[in-house]
């Protein structure tokens, strides 16, 4: 039965993935709890900047690439139904998708625990489910009711999870690279042993805050890994037309930096292992991931002017995340072809029971838009020494 | 549980929550305990600087316990009793924000200070001197010349739960981190829903100086103003300096503290034991009958030289320091306005778009009623600070002109 899997086999380019290392063609227990180890090689070797890159060669298991494959499922579930919803008019204003980076985001979670920090930019739905925010918070939040993570006071682009040390969720380019190097100073100030991970993308990369933060980082000595999400497109500007120097991960100069192919979930956990233990005891570490989005830049671009169509469906035939790991899974026979498809099913109907149950969900209370503004609702009341006690009502 | 005793003059009023405020002249004058919780461990006091509470009786009675004398001929002297409780210490005003500053680093170790030049060199107004030497490099850190980053750095920090006070070595030079301090700033709080509370100090020296030229006289209390989420003050003594340095630093909420580069030299008798100035409160300087003077900074010490003159010419004027730029203390404004009926605003910044426009909109919006004049707006002239002394001087407002426009308003 493994052989007719083997023989399913699409295009050359994938040989590599259909040849395991040390292959465990035994009894087959449930794929979701084994954890035999199963070697696997990445899709092409990694390249370094002033480092050694790591090697090819990852450790996974069957449960791994189950929770691989079924995380990056719902997270592609969970973008295209946003579209549907941005187009029905339930989800207004920005709304920039993940769908063709899933890998990324899963890869990085494999890494890391809680206690390491993210923040990305506003591309940032897929991130905060892997950092463990329910589909429910992030369609309530889409379409502004109060079960969102933000309270509906959000968007698209505010989703914050503090209790795994998601940190959002930012609109403004770049932005949150400065923000990113903070958290990671206050990670080596309380002595936390872990780092941060700040994500942004290619266009983000030529803003003058990031080479700032770099410095100050590197002066530093503080754990944060920038990670420069590259899918080749800032907006609606190729990558080519944007930056003189498009090796993203050399721009960093002083600072090491490392190429990886963020379409390979493996290849992304890889790296990040590699540059969590390289911060903690090195200072900043640039990592390149080259990706693809399918979607435009956000709903109201779509994404084919200045990009072929064929270039987009070239990447989902040839380097989609979720056909990786189901080739891998089928290929070391984890699974079977029906039981994957069982999966998307069922994640397609977890989906949509989050859709209904967040348009079930009431909008914020009317009071609810002044809350939050100040802590402790100041504004109108003012509080003496201690902040504890209202002293006085000023207007 | 000690509470310090604060004097006479400053008005000790347990300003509670409680209905019925009983408000007994002579228990004042006498009992300075207060009746609020105080945190365990911490004795400190409170400086209400205006008792009035509800005003709707004994104004007799207040004015007899606000004994503040000679406000006029002194400068920054807000708590003139203080000289007659303990010896105290004298301070100048750039000591007394680097002595608020080191107490809350020593009292909380989340504490910690970035900006340029703050660490090995002292700071260039010798804010932080000594405490780099003191708290180590990890503390009070030294940044490059990059505040966008660095700002943005210290709200990453801040959304941790540290509590970093980041310098800007001129107010002028935060314009550069403009989105920081206000997208991420000022409204991480909301569009978190919640989440993230950014305890971070921003301050730095602004206003126009001597002679230093268009870009280092600016007044940027304007331009912040419309964010969201954030809290502004404006010190003026050395007192409230470092009264409101250490309540910034308690404070969960962003705050940004004004500095004046031409009041770090004023000397002020400080008492020895700690003490927090309320950050949503107004100073009052000088209580009067005619006239109500709202001013802020370094137009204050303007504004008590003119009030020499009136006094010389009749008038009776309220001078009061509103120090909390957001949110106005329209408690104590508005008591005043209803005492005095007139309102002259005198402020450093701009006429468009400055806190005097703002502060105009919010009384006329809120008082009108009391009001037998129209407000009367004294601010600088819409136009860069020229560098030649003489023009310079005509860019700000002059106490001649004050009081002239106290004349007029009191015709």
């Amino acid at each position: 039965m493994a052989l007719s899997h083997l023989a399913s086999s699409s295009p050359s380019r994938s040989a590599n993935l259909l040849k395991p290392l040390s292959s465990a063609i035994s009894l087959r227990r449930p794929i979701s709890t084994d954890t035999t180890p199963i070697t696997v090689e990445t899709s092409v070797p990694f390249t370094a900047h002033q480092c050694e890159a790591p090697s090819r060669t990852v450790q996974t298991n069957a449960k791994e690439l189950a929770t691989f494959f079924r995380d990056m499922v719902v997270m592609r579930r969970m973008e295209i139904a946003a579209d549907s919803l941005y187009k029905a008019k339930l989800i207004r204003g920005f709304c920039h998708l993940y769908d063709g980076q899933e890998a990324v985001a899963v890869g990085m979670e494999a890494a890391l625990t809680k206690k390491d920090c993210i923040i990305t930019s506003y591309r940032d739905h897929c991130t905060f489910v892997a950092r463990g925010g329910t589909l429910l918070e992030v369609f309530a939040e889409l379409m502004g009711r109060q079960a969102g993570c933000s309270k509906g006071k959000g968007g698209s682009m505010h989703f914050y999870k503090k209790d795994s040390n998601f940190y959002g969720g930012h609109g403004i380019v770049g932005a949150q690279v400065p923000l990113g190097c903070g958290l990671a100073f206050a990670q080596k100030y309380c002595k936390d042993e872990a780092v941060t991970f700040a994500l942004y993308g290619d266009g983000a990369a030529n803003q003058g805050q990031l080479f700032e933060a770099l410095n100050i980082s590197a002066l530093w000595d503080l754990p944060a890994i920038l990670v420069c999400e590259n899918n080749h497109y800032g907006m609606g500007t190729a990558e080519w037309r944007a930056a003189k120097s498009p090796a993203y991960y050399k721009r960093g100069d002083y600072a090491p930096g490392l190429k990886v192919d963020g379409m390979d979930a493996l290849a992304v956990k890889q790296a990040c292992a590699f540059a969590k233990e390289h911060a903690l005891k090195n200072g900043p570490i640039i990592l390149e991931m080259d990706t693809y989005r399918y979607h435009g830049h956000s709903m109201s671009d779509p994404g084919s002017t200045y990009r072929t169509r064929d270039e987009i469906t070239g990447v989902r035939q040839e380097r989609d995340p979720i056909e990786r790991i189901r080739k891998l899974i089928l290929s070391h026979d984890l699974s079977t072809d029906k039981e994957l498809k069982d999966i998307e099913k069922e994640v397609r109907k977890e989906v949509d029971d989050a859709i209904a149950q967040a348009k079930e969900n009431p909008v914020p209370e009317p009071s609810e838009l002044f809350s939050d503004v100040y802590a402790k609702g100041l504004g109108v009341e003012s509080f003496g020494a201690d902040r504890k006690e209202v002293r006085a009502t000023l207007a | 549980m000690a509470t310090g005793f604060h004097g006479v003059g400053a008005a000790v009023a347990a300003l509670s929550s409680s209905p019925s405020n009983s408000f007994d002249s002579k228990k004042l004058l006498c009992s300075p305990r207060r009746s609020f919780p105080v945190r365990k461990g911490a004795s400190f006091v409170v400086d209400r600087s205006d008792g009035s509470v509800n005003l709707d009786n004994n104004p007799k009675a207040r004015r007899a316990q606000q004994l503040i004398v000679n406000a006029v001929a002194n400068k920054a002297d807000s708590s003139p009793a203080s000289s007659s409780s303990k010896p105290g210490h004298e301070l100048l005003l750039f000591e007394a924000l680097r002595e608020g500053l080191e107490e809350e680093m020593d009292r909380d170790p989340r504490v910690c200070v970035m900006g340029e030049d703050v660490g090995h060199y002292g700071g260039s107004y010798k804010v932080t001197r000594g405490l780099a030497e003191k708290f180590g490099d990890l503390r009070v850190l030294d940044t490059p010349i990059a505040e966008n980053s660095f700002t943005g750095m210290g709200i990453g920090a801040a959304m941790t739960g540290l509590r970093p006070v980041v310098e800007g070595m001129n107010m002028g030079f935060l314009l550069l981190a403009f989105n920081q301090i206000s997208n991420n700033c000022g409204m991480l709080h909301y569009t978190s829903g919640g989440q993230f509370t950014i305890p971070i100090v921003i301050r730095g020296p602004g206003g126009v100086g001597r002679q230093l030229g268009a870009e280092h006289s600016q007044r940027l209390e304007s331009y912040f103003q419309s964010i969201p989420g954030i809290q502004m003050v404006a010190c003026s003594t050395p007192y409230n300096a470092k009264g409101l340095m250490k309540a910034a630093i308690r404070s969960e909420n962003p705050v940004i503290l004004f500095e004046h580069v031409l009041l770090y030299n004023l000397k002020e008798r400080l008492p020895d034991e700690d003490y927090i100035c309320n950050l949503e409160e107004a100073e009052m300087v000088r209580p009067g009958e005619h006239v109500t003077i709202l001013t802020y900074s370094r137009m204050r010490y303007h504004v008590m030289q003119a009030a020499k003159t009136l006094v010389n010419k009749g008038y009776d004027p309220e001078v009061i320091d509103i120090r909390s730029l957001k949110p106005f203390d329209l408690h104590t404004i508005g008591n005043s306005v209803k005492k005095t009926h007139r309102v002259l605003i005198v402020e450093e910044c701009m006429r468009t778009g400055g806190i005097g426009a703002s502060l105009t909109a919010a009384i006329t919006e809120n008082f009108h009623d009391y009001l037998d004049a129209p407000i009367m707006c004294l601010s600088s002239q819409d136009v860069p600070t020229p560098y030649a002394g003489t023009l310079e001087e005509w860019t700000v407002v002059q106490p001649a002109q004050i009081v002239t426009a106290v004349e007029q308003l009191c015709k």
